[in-house]
């Protein structure tokens, strides 16, 4: 009787976790940060919202290229993304041979991402959500100033190949959220605003929140070289583009009616 | 129309006139030519394509001779990953063509050069080239910034010739040259650069890792020595001893050689320097003009030289970065070897070798006969004494070569400490110490080629420095006496 009542909430639980990128969310108490770029005025309000504790991992993607066809590899519009799509991907439904399904969903680009997470009435998360939890550590809200905490994130840089670890497997920061640093980069919906010109030091000119140098006058925190490379990156793709070591999660925005 | 040209040509006659005026005439001259040159250069046509040659170091490519300009067509792979730094250390390089520094490119004059960047799939990170060579907004970082797995392309005409750097200037910009991001362009004029015997390419860079200079397993990168400038790695050619032992770059005697030096930084500034050469002509920074008759030249980060000699003799020739702590406790050190005859009366080697007492000097005098006297004041002393003063001659002696630990020097210089080659026989280690010593010999399962010279010591000096250095660093404690040594010496 006991397995049986075991069996069933065990399937259970697996039937939660495979419909399609439908994890685990936490919920984010928004508040105001000053993101790297920009003045120290310049302060940022976040409204609280929710966030996927995971990465959208390759067997949620699986699940969702199932059930939506037009996302498969064969499929795709040369529009939404580019020839590197799902490329390590034995077929148009299973996986490479090397690939964990466990690990991080990459090789898939801004359309794609944006889509899975409609698909379940989410949303990618905006750069200034995405920074605003991502610069905890597991003890603080706001970690950015701690040299360990920079530390780590560089150390992730020079790690080969941690796309195809398993989810998880880095650490929980203060919001209880899994991965942000450590496994793969992540898409954000407005990945573009910050627009690097890719000559880094010339982007100090420019007028709006365009800039990234790293001899930069703006820059808000100059030792924060992990977040100059996150700048770097966002700034270096487009919406088709699809990489090896970039992947999502979603968010979703909490209803305020008061 | 014809008006207004002729009017333009009468402004412009008044501005030479003006400058002319203002400068002294030699200076004038030399600028219009340079003037000239650079539009002549815009204007010079491509006839055909080829791909360029590209080399790692300490190679370079095929001097361009007297081909005409023509299309370069450059495909450039960045990739990022793991390479030794020193012995039992490695470290996570980014890379243009997999070396450090990159991949050397030979352009000339006039040739359209189109660019391709590819950022393998595997990396992390975006990237860009900015080559010093170019003239166009940054370099060419703006049209090459490249996601990982993804490519682009750019041309740009040469018009100035000379040796320039290239780097990746994306941000992070300091710690993408760190990592090694950086190589050389040449940019050889209309019909070449003269012809020589032998070229090699060189680049100094600093490296700053997270544990100190040794320190072993893969060393991440380190951020606030970087901004301090606190340097624990300065090497050429990415990596300690890339250019000793086997990996010394070689000429004959009588050979004229060529070395393409760059500086890659990001912080340090070179003062690049030949043991016992004297550079015949310098191409002051890598530009048109030629210094004669140099000793060190200065290579700032981000620029590069060309300097020329002629080997008039064999042996080991050390190169090196001159701010010297560099080259003996951080790795700027490199080994030009020349084979050939000797020719005496160019150097002569060790002619003679006498005792140097100057008045009221602390210097022991050797006497004539050793037999008499030496041997009572040896034996006076004790083990604690003996190690107490070999402690102090070590350091005044062996200290630069052998370290303070007897650690030595990676691929220069053997380790005395837990010396498996010292431990084995003391006769040779006195011989070492009376003769010198050169040629290969394998110490602790390393293989190494170095010269030590002859030491002027007195017997008991040499009793007591060994004495110290068999009782130090787990060697045997072997107690070195006096009378062993001038056995040694009188015997053998």
């Amino acid at each position: 009787m006991k397995t049986i009542f075991r069996l069933v909430i065990g399937s259970l639980f697996l039937w939660i976790n495979n419909v399609n990128c439908q994890s685990e969310m936490v919920y984010i108490k928004g508040g105001t940060y000053t993101p790297l770029y920009g003045r120290d005025s310049l302060q940022v309000s976040i409204s609280d919202f929710k966030i996927d504790v995971y990465p959208v991992t390759n067997q949620e993607y699986l699940e969702f290229v199932k059930e939506h066809p037009k996302w498969k590899r064969s499929k795709i519009l040369s529009l939404f993304a580019d020839k590197s799509y799902l490329i390590n991907w034995k077929s148009d439904t299973e996986l490479g041979d090397n690939q964990n399904l466990k690990a991080p969903i990459t090789n898939i680009s801004w359309f794609a991402a944006n889509d899975c997470c409609q698909s379940q009435g989410k949303r990618l998360p905006t750069i200034d959500e995405w920074e605003y939890v991502a610069m905890a550590n597991e003890k603080m809200p706001d970690a950015r100033r701690l040299e360990n905490y920079n530390q780590y994130i560089l150390s992730w840089y020079e790690k080969p190949k941690t796309f195809n670890n398993e989810i998880g497997s880095s650490f929980k920061n203060y919001w209880n959220v899994w991965d942000l640093h450590g496994l793969v980069w992540e898409w954000t919906s407005d990945f573009n605003s910050v627009l690097i010109s890719g000559e880094s030091r010339k982007d100090v000119d420019n007028d709006s929140n365009l800039f990234c140098g790293s001899a930069a006058i703006g820059a808000t925190d100059l030792m924060n070289y992990a977040a100059f490379m996150r700048y770097a990156i966002r700034g270096s793709v487009k919406a088709k583009y699809t990489m090896k070591n970039l992947g999502f999660r979603c968010v979703k925005s909490i209803e305020n009616n008061n | 129309m014809k008006r207004l040209i002729s009017s333009l040509k009468i402004t412009s006659l008044a501005i030479v006139t003006a400058l002319t005026i203002a400068s002294c005439g030699n200076e004038t001259k030399e600028s219009a030519t340079n003037k000239k040159a650079s539009v002549n250069a815009a204007a010079i046509v491509v006839s055909g394509t080829i791909d360029a040659e590209l080399t790692s170091p300490p190679n370079v490519p095929k001097p361009v001779g007297n081909r005409p300009a023509k299309k370069l067509i450059v495909n450039m792979e960045i990739l990022e990953q793991e390479g030794t730094m020193t012995d039992g250390t490695t470290y996570i390089y980014w890379t243009f063509g997999g070396s450090v520094p990159g991949s050397f490119i030979r352009t000339r004059v006039g040739d359209e050069v189109e660019f391709t960047l590819s950022n393998h799939p595997d990396n992390k990170l975006p990237h860009n080239i900015d080559l010093h060579a170019v003239t166009g907004p940054g370099g060419g970082a703006t049209s090459s910034f490249v996601a990982p797995g993804h490519e682009k392309t750019f041309s740009f005409k040469c018009l100035n010739p000379g040796l320039y750097v290239y780097h990746c200037a994306t941000a992070p910009v300091g710690m993408h040259i760190a990592n090694g991001m950086y190589g050389l362009i040449l940019v050889e004029p209309e019909g070449g650069l003269p012809k020589v015997d032998k070229e090699y390419y060189l680049m100094q860079g600093d490296f700053y890792t997270k544990g100190a200079n040794g320190a072993p397993g893969l060393q991440a990168f380190d951020m606030k020595k970087a901004v301090a400038e606190n340097a624990d790695y300065v090497v050429f050619n990415g990596k300690v001893g890339s250019l000793t032992g086997d990996n010394a770059i070689t000429a004959n005697v009588g050979e004229t050689v060529r070395l393409y030096v760059g500086n890659g930084g990001p912080n340090l500034v070179s003062s690049f320097h030949v043991i016992g050469e004297i550079f015949d002509k310098v191409h002051v920074e890598g530009g048109s003009l030629i210094n004669e008759n140099v000793q060190t030249t200065l290579i700032p980060a981000g620029g590069a030289a060309i300097v020329e000699f002629k080997v008039d003799v064999p042996g080991t020739f050390i190169i090196v970065d001159h701010s010297i702590f560099r080259a003996f406790n951080k790795g700027a050190l490199g080994m030009l070897k020349v084979k050939g005859e000797n020719h005496v009366n160019l150097y002569s080697g060790v002619k003679q070798e006498g005792i140097y007492n100057p008045e009221g000097g602390t210097l022991q005098e050797m006497p004539d006969d050793p037999n008499a006297k030496k041997v009572v004041v040896n034996s006076n002393k004790t083990l604690e004494e003996k190690i107490k003063s070999g402690k102090d001659l070590y350091t005044k002696t062996c200290f630069a070569c052998h370290q303070a630990n007897g650690e030595g020097i990676a691929n220069a210089f053997p380790p005395l400490a837990k010396s498996d080659y010292l431990n084995a026989d003391v006769n040779r280690a006195i011989g070492i110490v009376l003769n010198g010593k050169t040629g290969e010999i394998t110490v602790n399962g390393e293989k190494y080629n170095s010269v030590m010279t002859k030491q002027t010591l007195t017997d008991v000096e040499i009793a007591d420095v060994l004495t110290y250095v068999y009782n130090s660093w787990d060697n045997n404690k072997t107690n070195v006496t006096t009378s062993q040594v001038q056995q040694v010496k009188n015997g053998h």
